[in-house]
Order: C-alpha cells, then structure tokens, then sequence
C-alpha cells in the first residue's frame, strides 16, 4: 500500500473555512462602515488599513524573502511625491496618478535592488536606509515640489476626488480599505504562486531551497520589486489623507518604517495572520498609551524587544503553537487517513 | 585653492567618521553583529558627556576618564544580558533587538535631556587654527584625525598583539572550535561590545565639541559610519580609516559645490563604489 493510500494530503482546513467566512462578512461591514461610522472614526480605521498593508508588504520582504528593510520610507515618501507631482504638474486625476504609483514605484525599485543586493543580511538594512535617506535630501532640494518645507494638495485636486465632504471622506475611506484588501489578497495569492513556494522554501532553509534548484537572486529581487511598486501606491494614499507632504514626514523612518516593524514583529513574522494581529496589537497600545509621548514609544521598543527574545514567532507563533489553527490555507498538511483495516 | 581646502578640511572630518565607524567594525568582525542601535550610542555617550562636565565642571576630554569606563561597562552589560541571546545562525533577531534598542535610546534621550539641541564646550582648541602653506587648519578637526589614527592603530595592535586579540580572532574564526578551546565566547563578546563602546564613547565626545546634538542624530552617525565600513572593506580597521576620509572628502567637495548638497554627495559616493567595487576598497572578509 503506497502513502498515498494511507494518507490525506490538505491545505484547507475547518478553521480556515471559518476565516475566510467571517473574513468577507467583515469585509462587507466594514465597506458599510461610512454610514454607521463618524469621521474621526472612519480616519482611524484609514490609518489602520494603510499600516496593516505596510506590515504586510514588509512581513514579505523581511519574514518571506529574507530582506529585512529598514528603508521602506523610501518608497512611501515616493508614492506621496508621486501623488503631489503627477495632479498638480501632470494635471492628472488622482485616481489616475495613484495608480501609475504602483507602476513608477517598481520601476524605482529594479535599479535601486540591483544596487543594494550586492550587500548582504544587516549591511543590506542599512542600504536601503541609505537609498531613503537619498530619496529625502534629493526630493529637499526640488523646489517646485516646496523643497524641505513641503507642499499641500491643491483644493480643487482634492475636490475633484468626489462631490461634497462626507463623499470625500468615504472615498478616501474606501480606498485605503480596498488597498488593505488588495495587498492581502496580493501577499496570500504570490504566497500560493510558483514563486511563493520558492520564497518559502528560501525562508525555511535557503541552502536546501537553493539546491532544489531554486534561483535565489531573481526569486528576492522579484519580491523587492513588487513590494517596492506596492509600498508606493500605499503611500501614495497615506498622502492622499494627509493633504500634505514635506521630505522629512515623507521618509520619516519611525512612521514608516519602525512602527511597521513593531507590528510585524510584536504579532509574528513569517506569517499572514502576524500583521493582522499586529496592527490590532499595535493600535489598542496606541490608543490607550499614546498619551505618554515618547514613554510610549520606549514601551513599544521594549515590548518588541521581549517578544524577539522570548517568542520570535510573536503572538501569533504562540496561538499557533498552542492550537495548531491557520486562517490562511497556505501550507499543505499530511494526516494519516481513518483506518480502514478489515 | 577653495578646492584643496575642501580636500583637507574632508580628510580631517573623515576621521571622526572612522571613529564612528571603528566600533561597528570592530563587533562585526568579531561576531558578525551589526548594531543599529550604534549611532544612537555614540549620542548617548556625548550625552553622558555632558551631564560628567555640567556635573564636575571639567572639559570634555578630560570627562573621557569617566565617559569611555561608563560606556564600556554598559557594553559589556547590554552584550552578556541582551545581546549574547540573539545571536545564531538567524541574521533577524539582532538586527530588530538592536533596531528596538535604537528607538528606546532616542526616546529615553528625549524624556531625559528634552529634544533641545546641546553641545559640549571644550574651551579655545574649538576656534583655534595653524596656517599651513596658507591654509587654515583647525586644531579640533586635526586632534580628531590624529585621534582616529591612534585609535585605529590600538584596536590594530590588540586584535593582532595581545591575548585578548588572539581570543576575538579565535571567535570570529570559529566559535565552536573557540569554546572548546577553553575560551568563554560570551564573556569574549562581552569584552568586545565594552571595546566597541569605548571607542563609541571618543566618537562621542568628539562628535559633542565638533557640532550640537540632539536625541534624534543617532541614525545619520550610524550611517555615516556604516558607509565608512563598506567603502574602506569589511574586516579592515585601516580601510575604515580611509572609507571615513574618502566620505568626508565627498561630502565637503559636496558642500563646495552646493551647501545643500553635503549629507547627499556622501551617499552618492558611498553608491557609486558599491556600485562599482560591491566589496569595498580593501576588503578582508565577506559579509
């Protein structure tokens, strides 16, 4: 009798059924949420849309591929650059100039890979710092674009995005909920890709993955490029909300990068619910401890560090480890089939 | 002549920035760690420089008596109580432990000295210049250069003449093979991060008296020193030196040509040699 005989080989599980249920159901109330929701509400839930994307875009490059970045500013100060130039010079819609975002984004981010991957593991980090630190003192000295004192959306850009204020908040609000979707589906579907296999099989063991066969090189650079077109077009609607940009809130890497990070590795690295969990984590801390200032911060710092000591897998590592539960039907698992000796 | 002057003035501002590199290369050779937390170190010692001379009312160098045993015994500390378990076969935990590390120092920097930027006063030598061949040359920036020189040549003379050397090599050749050997390779990284953070702790100093501070200037010192690293060759303290001269140098043939163009001249010829030479000048290890 072969194994095959004798065993179930299975990706999608009860819990993961579950989820991806209650998942859209979510999906669908929150969608709903600018008519049973106020303002300051539905901008919160913006902001925690467009950081839980940026976790996700990092948890791919950092806990998947292996590229721990702390320079993803550098392509989220780009979006918003991107926005600003293409409505008030190109005279583009911002629909439009959000969109060529992804696009302009991953253009930027195949020479700047094919600089940077020439160093290796922590060098690599502090190389992309540099490239955003580039970013920052190049767009300073672009005067159309206000220099280093920034720039503000003109009014009748933002008025062309729709008709009335609360038609402008839900649009907005819509927006960065579809990009959180979109990312995710994005990340679970590559994940399930040819290529995804690749990066998992890289991130479990990447001189086993490598000998396999697997083209270690284009398989990260794939995965930088994509996340740098996608990391743009998230900051390309954080500036869309903020109605400004200046070089130093552009590529502020405490914002972009160092929050995004706490996220990821509070909640649990290398994996999709990680995040998710993460940004949840991340916000009830903020909302309830934001009033320290900078003790916050130091908490947040301290916190992170703990969970890297005593759970690298962070909280989602420990349900997981507990319980065994996926929500995202990702790996393949093998259980031997009920018996059927007669 | 503004162009030699350039040269001149970046070469001696290179070696404050050999001085901020020296530390990083030091602890990657040894245990392959980067600290991102480094800059953010050599800011908390110009800090700790400032309490010891608002404190004792003495000049800052003379506070180094008491600022580089103060960092060093909090190297050795943060690497056998924080460090020493991060460390393996997984470049992740370092990298974010320090990247945390990083955060809480600014942010602690800021809760205790407010955000106000701060500057260490050394007295006369801070104007004081030699006319050299009808240069002006400034004593700081020149006791700094000679400093970085020093500093170099010790760190040299320890890793390849003393016992303490012998046993940060034998580490960073094998750890395994090192323990076996009967060396403790906790307590032998712990003696680096203290020599590491005693150099952090000249950087420091130096970096208070040359220009003013404040808790958010760590990141560009570890920048600014990571680049020096990188150009002059992992594993090379000499080639640091002259990363940190050939930065400098860039940067002020930089400021030459547009004020505003200083900080972004550096990174531009960081890029180019990595374009160019991905290894560095003079490397002798790999990342």
């Amino acid at each position: 009798m072969s194994v095959v005989d004798t065993h179930r080989v299975f990706r999608v599980t009860t819990a993961s059924r579950i989820a991806s249920v209650l998942g859209l159901l979510l999906l669908l109330a929150l969608a709903a949420a600018p008519w049973w929701m106020g303002r300051a509400d539905l901008r919160l839930l913006g902001e925690i849309y467009l950081y839980l994307s940026l976790a996700m875009l990092w948890n791919l490059l950092a806990g998947y591929a292996g590229l721990v970045s702390v320079g993803q500013q550098a392509y989220v100060g780009l979006g918003g650059y991107v926005l600003f130039a293409l409505t008030i010079f190109g005279g583009l819609h911002p629909f439009t100039a959000i969109g060529l975002s992804v696009v302009i984004g991953a253009i930027v981010a195949i020479p700047v890979a094919a600089l940077i991957f020439r160093l290796r593991g922590a060098y690599f980090a502090i190389g992309t710092w540099v490239i955003a630190e580039v970013f920052r003192l190049g767009f300073a000295q672009v005067s159309a674009l206000g220099g280093g004192s920034g720039i503000s959306l003109p009014v009748d850009v933002v008025r062309s995005l729709a008709d009335g204020r609360d038609a402008r908040e839900a649009t907005s609000y819509w927006l960065t909920l579809g990009c959180a979707a979109a990312v995710m589906a994005i990340a679970y579907l590559f994940l399930r890709s040819r290529n995804g296999l690749a990066l998992t099989a890289i991130r479990d063991n990447e001189l086993a993955a490598s000998s396999l066969g697997i083209d270690i090189w284009r398989s990260k650079f794939v995965v930088y490029v994509v996340v740098g077109g996608l990391t743009t077009f998230v900051g390309s609607l954080i500036f869309l909300q903020k109605l400004r940009i200046s070089p130093d809130a552009a590529f502020s890497v405490n914002d972009w990068t160092a929050y995004v990070i706490f996220i990821v590795v509070i909640g649990g690295i290398g994996s999709l619910e990680g995040p998710i969990i993460g940004t949840v984590a991340f916000f009830l801390l903020r909302e309830t401890l934001a009033d320290l200032g900078s003790i916050y911060l130091i908490v947040l710092g301290a916190i992170a560090i703990a969970v890297m000591l005593v759970a690298p897998k962070g909280l989602w590592g420990l349900v997981q480890d507990l319980t065994g539960l996926r929500l995202f039907p990702l790996g393949y698992r093998v259980e031997p089939k009920q018996s059927r000796k007669e | 002549m503004d162009w030699i002057n350039a040269i001149v003035q970046g070469t001696l501002l290179g070696g404050l920035y050999a001085l901020f590199a020296a530390g990083l290369s030091l602890i990657f050779g040894v245990m392959r760690l980067v600290n991102i937390a480094h800059g953010d170190l050599i800011v908390l010692a110009a800090y700790l420089g400032l309490t010891v001379t608002a404190a004792l009312s003495m000049n800052p160098f003379v506070a180094l008596i008491l600022v580089v045993p103060l960092m060093a015994g909090f190297g050795y500390v943060l690497q056998r109580g924080v460090l020493n378990w991060t460390l393996g076969d997984d470049i992740l935990p370092p990298l974010l432990v320090t990247f945390g590390l990083s955060v809480i120092i600014q942010n602690a920097l800021l809760e205790g000295y407010s955000a106000d930027p701060q500057k260490l006063n050394a007295g006369a030598i801070e104007v004081a210049s030699a006319n050299i061949g009808g240069l002006a040359v400034g004593y700081l920036p020149l006791v700094m250069f000679l400093t970085a020189v020093l500093v170099v040549a010790v760190l040299q003379w320890i890793f390849y003449a003393t016992a303490l050397g012998r046993a940060f090599r034998a580490v960073s050749d094998n750890q395994d093979i090192a323990q076996l050997m009967g060396l403790n390779r906790r307590h032998v990284f712990g003696l680096a991060m203290a020599l590491s953070l005693a150099v952090t702790a000249i950087a420091g100093i130096f970096l208070g008296v040359r220009t003013s501070f404040d808790p958010a200037t760590g990141p560009a010192r570890l920048i600014f020193g990571f680049e020096a690293v990188i150009i002059g060759g992992l594993g090379n303290l000499w080639g640091t030196l002259a990363g940190g001269v050939i930065l400098g140098v860039a940067q002020s043939i930089g400021a030459q040509i547009n004020p505003g163009w200083q900080i972004l001249s550096g990174h531009i010829a960081f890029l180019i040699i990595l374009a160019v030479r991905p290894r560095g000048l003079f490397p002798r290890m790999d990342g």
